[in-house]
């Protein structure tokens, strides 16, 4: 099966890079997998109808609990810190989506852009928590089990990679089957879904609590990957960010996602390097420019040159 | 042995205008009723607010044995009312198929692939059916929209102008399709409809709204006849012509 | 009784800053349904072209009141030129578009000015402490207070009244009303909704940039003030409905006078406040308190 054959081809890959790969690389592609499994639950989102301009507040709640662990707590476990990471985020995302549901459109979006500074706010403000400069964490075991230093990134790329293809597997699963048309229907016409009788608010609730679960599991494997967390990962920008790899990518494959997070980390890694000051503005640009000729996201280009082939 | 749908004193008004004084009626199981009237004398505030999506001042709404004010749509389609609209709602960027299936799945059919091209069949939807909904002419998606309000297992169809929105040549062509397939799946019909050679040829029973009350209720026969009804309701004219 | 006092004045002087970074989205939103993300920037904008624009005055020995004008003037600038490039240059080929587009559409825009910002200004922070120090400060309770927040009330009050004035008393004003109300008919009945579009959106603009200019006085003023302003301004518009003007000082009113006695208080709770307002009024009313009536669907 083709699927099949995707997933174990992207493994293999993704260990061959956590082996052999220089650090820098090693590095890269981990916040490549952090940033493409949030974007995963932008896209169950988008299937939805919706856009959330504040995955930035779960981001900041799976970085900060994945570091609180190892901060305040000493526990120095990079998979019981994943787990905490997308616990935490659940955990948020089951309260907020309460409120959350039952709003559409530009409210939704606002609101949960809301949401994530109120998170920021609260951040910068605690003086435990680091404030502005954040603080660090470390993780030395996996599971219990002890790794060697100076391969820690390495394991943790090897441990996101399973979690990034499980991730995108299950959420294939989900929106290829009655869900996702039901989350398309509910996008498409809310009333008829209710007068046939399903829930819309209910599948808006689920897929908000997917999407902060997968964001909140993407911090976590964020703040191994950099070694530290501060208030930015709440920040409006970081939500931005999410939403340009979202758009660029499209909502037509989970493996799309990634594939925008890569690009997008190449674009960003050259924008720091060589005009570091104008890097909102080339993103905002980019984005206008993929509404205004490519609705579909990189996606469609793709697509339609398989067409042609 | 209760009737199958029954309100009583239904009130409903939205500022100045009175929507629903004192409605009282009463369906029984197995029946085909027609509900008339000119626009704004209170059908589709009828149908809203036996459906849920609007909520009565004052007044009972029964189904069964079971008071169904205060119930949202969603309960309301659960118990076994299900309904068109005027303007069909439809999921767009579905195809046909696939919105008959989304239907049959949420209404928990044992296989909804199979009652989907049942479906199909009976509203001769068949080739239509790879075609988004979006992309449909009129009439298909009035067929579609009650193909998919029939599939929900209900036992009380209400159907808003299933034919309006359509050339006068169509109208006949698909009242009896849904009629058919109506008559096959055993379900009581209520549908209001401004063509009266429609209610006329399909209707066993009438009741005539204007300006919120009910002015005749009645077989076809009797009602389309009544002086109020023609004044009110058809129009001088046109009762001349059917005379 | 005494803690009334201050917290009543704070809360005034607080909410009328709510309702002049406020007024404008909601208009925005109202006529156009757009949500303006870049509202966040035109106020960013308003706040540092105040600060050129009074700091070259004060500069240039001139006197010290002119600085006034000189804030006055950097909002209209700001409005007009920011305004309608934004609404001819971009916006006008975007009507029609799903609102979330068109509030992606903003938020690019925004993104783009922040940069756009800090090329033209820098990153450090700029400061424009004369004209809050010049008014001096009054007595309110045995305690100074500086009498610049009485003229933010008053700015705050005759901008409301000319609004609202200028909305339901001219001619202009009522087919911003009618297009508000339902743009279709608006063009059926010959209003230019285009002109209409494009006067709105400068009018906004130019109270966001008003609201920056006369910020810009309070605070330091660095990239990124833009950010919260947008957040706070859309949580009052969202409390009064989407809209509504006078909803937006009602929100206003009630969000000054919520936060000002809790920094009175229990300060850590001030953004708390704020949001509690806005979720407690969403819970009760989903669209906000004014919000518009959405005619019948089905």
């Amino acid at each position: 099966m083709k699927l099949a054959l995707a997933s174990v081809v992207s493994l293999a890959a993704l260990i061959g890079v956590s082996l052999f790969a220089p650090q820098w690389i090693v590095f890269m592609v981990m916040l490549v997998l952090a940033k493409g499994v949030v974007v995963l639950g932008l896209l169950v989102l988008m299937r939805t109808g919706l856009v959330s301009f504040g995955q930035g507040l779960y981001f900041g709640v799976g970085a900060y609990a994945a570091a609180l662990l190892s901060h305040h707590w000493h526990i120095s476990d990079a998979g019981v810190m994943l787990i905490a990471g997308a616990a935490a985020a659940a955990v948020v995302a089951a309260l907020l989506g309460v409120l959350l549901a039952g709003y559409r459109e530009i409210f939704f979006a606002m609101l949960s852009l809301a949401f994530s500074m109120i998170l920021y706010g609260l951040l910068v403000k605690s003086a435990a928590l680091g404030s502005t400069d954040g603080f660090n964490l470390h993780a030395r075991t996996f599971f219990g089990i002890a790794i060697a230093p100076g391969y820690e990134r390495r394991v943790f790329l090897a441990a996101g990679a399973v979690c990034a293809i499980v991730a995108a597997l299950l959420t294939h699963r989900l929106i290829s089957g009655y869900w996702g048309q039901l989350a398309t229907a509910v996008r498409d016409n809310e009333l008829r879904v209710s007068y046939l009788g399903a829930s819309p608010y209910r599948v808006v609730y689920i897929n908000y609590l997917i999407a902060g679960t997968l964001a909140g599991l993407g911090g976590a494997l964020a703040a191994l990957a950099v070694g530290h967390v501060d208030p930015e990962t709440a920040y409006w920008t970081t939500s931005g960010e999410f939403v340009f790899i979202a758009i660029l990518g499209g909502t037509q494959s989970v493996a799309a996602p990634f594939f925008a997070a890569a690009i997008f980390e190449v674009l960003r890694t050259l924008g720091n390097q060589y005009a570091p000051n104008v890097w909102q503005l080339s993103l905002g640009l980019g984005m206008l420019a993929i509404i205004m000729f490519l609705p579909g996201g990189l996606w469609t280009i793709a697509r339609k040159r398989r067409r042609s082939a | 042995m209760s009737a199958m749908l029954a309100t009583e004193a239904l009130q409903k008004k939205f500022d100045a205008v009175t929507a629903a004084a004192n409605i009282t009626l009463s369906f029984d199981a197995d029946t085909v009723v027609s509900l008339i009237g000119a626009n704004g004398a209170g059908k589709t505030t009828f149908l809203n607010m036996v459906t849920g999506y609007l909520k009565p001042d004052s007044g009972r709404i029964q189904f069964g044995e079971r008071d169904i004010v205060g119930l949202s749509p969603r309960e309301i389609t659960k118990l076994g009312i299900s309904r068109s609209f005027q303007i069909p709602q439809l999921f767009q960027t579905l195809d046909v198929r696939e919105n008959l299936l989304i239907a049959e799945r949420i209404a928990g059919a044992d296989n909804p692939a199979a009652a989907t091209e049942a479906a199909l069949a009976r509203f001769e939807l068949g080739p239509y059916a790879s075609r988004p909904a979006g992309l449909l002419p009129e009439g298909i998606r009035k067929l579609l929209d009650v193909a998919m309000a029939l599939s929900s297992r209900s036992k009380l169809l209400l159907l808003d102008e299933p034919t309006s929105g359509v050339s006068a040549d169509e109208k006949l062509a698909i009242m009896d399709v849904v009629m058919g397939a109506v008559w096959a799946a055993g379900v009581t019909v209520i549908f209001v409809e401004h063509d009266m050679d429609i209610v006329a040829r399909f209707a066993g029973r009438v009741v005539a709204f204007y300006d919120g009350a009910i002015i005749g209720d009645g077989p076809p026969e009797i009602v389309l006849r009544m002086d109020e009804v023609r004044r009110y309701v058809i129009g001088e004219e046109t009762a001349h012509a059917a005379a | 009784m005494n803690a009334l006092l201050p917290i009543a004045f704070d809360g005034v002087a607080y909410a009328s800053w709510l309702f002049l970074v406020s007024a404008g989205l909601t208009l925005i939103y109202g006529v156009m349904r757009i949500l303006n993300v870049a509202h966040g920037s035109l106020y960013a904008l308003g706040a540092y072209a105040a600060c050129s624009l009074a700091g070259a005055w004060l500069a240039n020995q001139l006197p010290a009141a002119g600085s006034f004008a000189m804030l006055l003037l950097a909002s209209v600038l700001v409005g007009c030129i920011a305004g309608t490039l934004l609404e001819r240059g971009l916006l006008q080929w975007m009507y029609g578009r799903d609102e979330v587009v068109l509030v992606l559409i903003t938020y690019a825009v925004f993104l783009i000015m922040e940069d756009v910002i800090k090329v033209i200004w820098g990153v450090d922070s700029l400061l424009l402490p004369e004209p809050y120090a010049l008014p001096g400060s009054f007595s309110l309770g045995g305690l100074p207070y500086p009498v610049y927040n009485l003229l933010l009330i008053g700015l705050a009050l005759v901008t409301g009244l000319a609004l609202a004035w200028v909305l339901n008393r001219t001619r202009q004003g009522k087919m911003l009303l009618a297009v508000i109300h339902d743009r279709e008919m608006s063009m059926a009945v010959g209003i230019n909704v285009s002109r209409v579009y494009l006067a709105t959106f400068v009018v906004g603009a130019t109270l966001a940039a008003l609201g920056g200019a006369f910020t810009a006085p309070t605070v330091a003023v660095t990239p990124g003030i833009g950010v919260e302003v947008i957040v706070l301004a859309f949580a009052v518009v969202v409390i009064g409905g989407l809209g509504s003007l006078g909803g937006a000082a009602l929100g206003a009113l009630l969000v000054g006078l919520v936060r000002s006695a809790t920094v009175h208080y229990w300060p850590e709770a001030e953004l708390f406040s704020i949001y509690a307002v806005m979720a407690i009024v969403l819970i009760a009313r989903p669209k906000g308190l004014f919000a518009a009536q959405e005619a019948r669907k089905i």
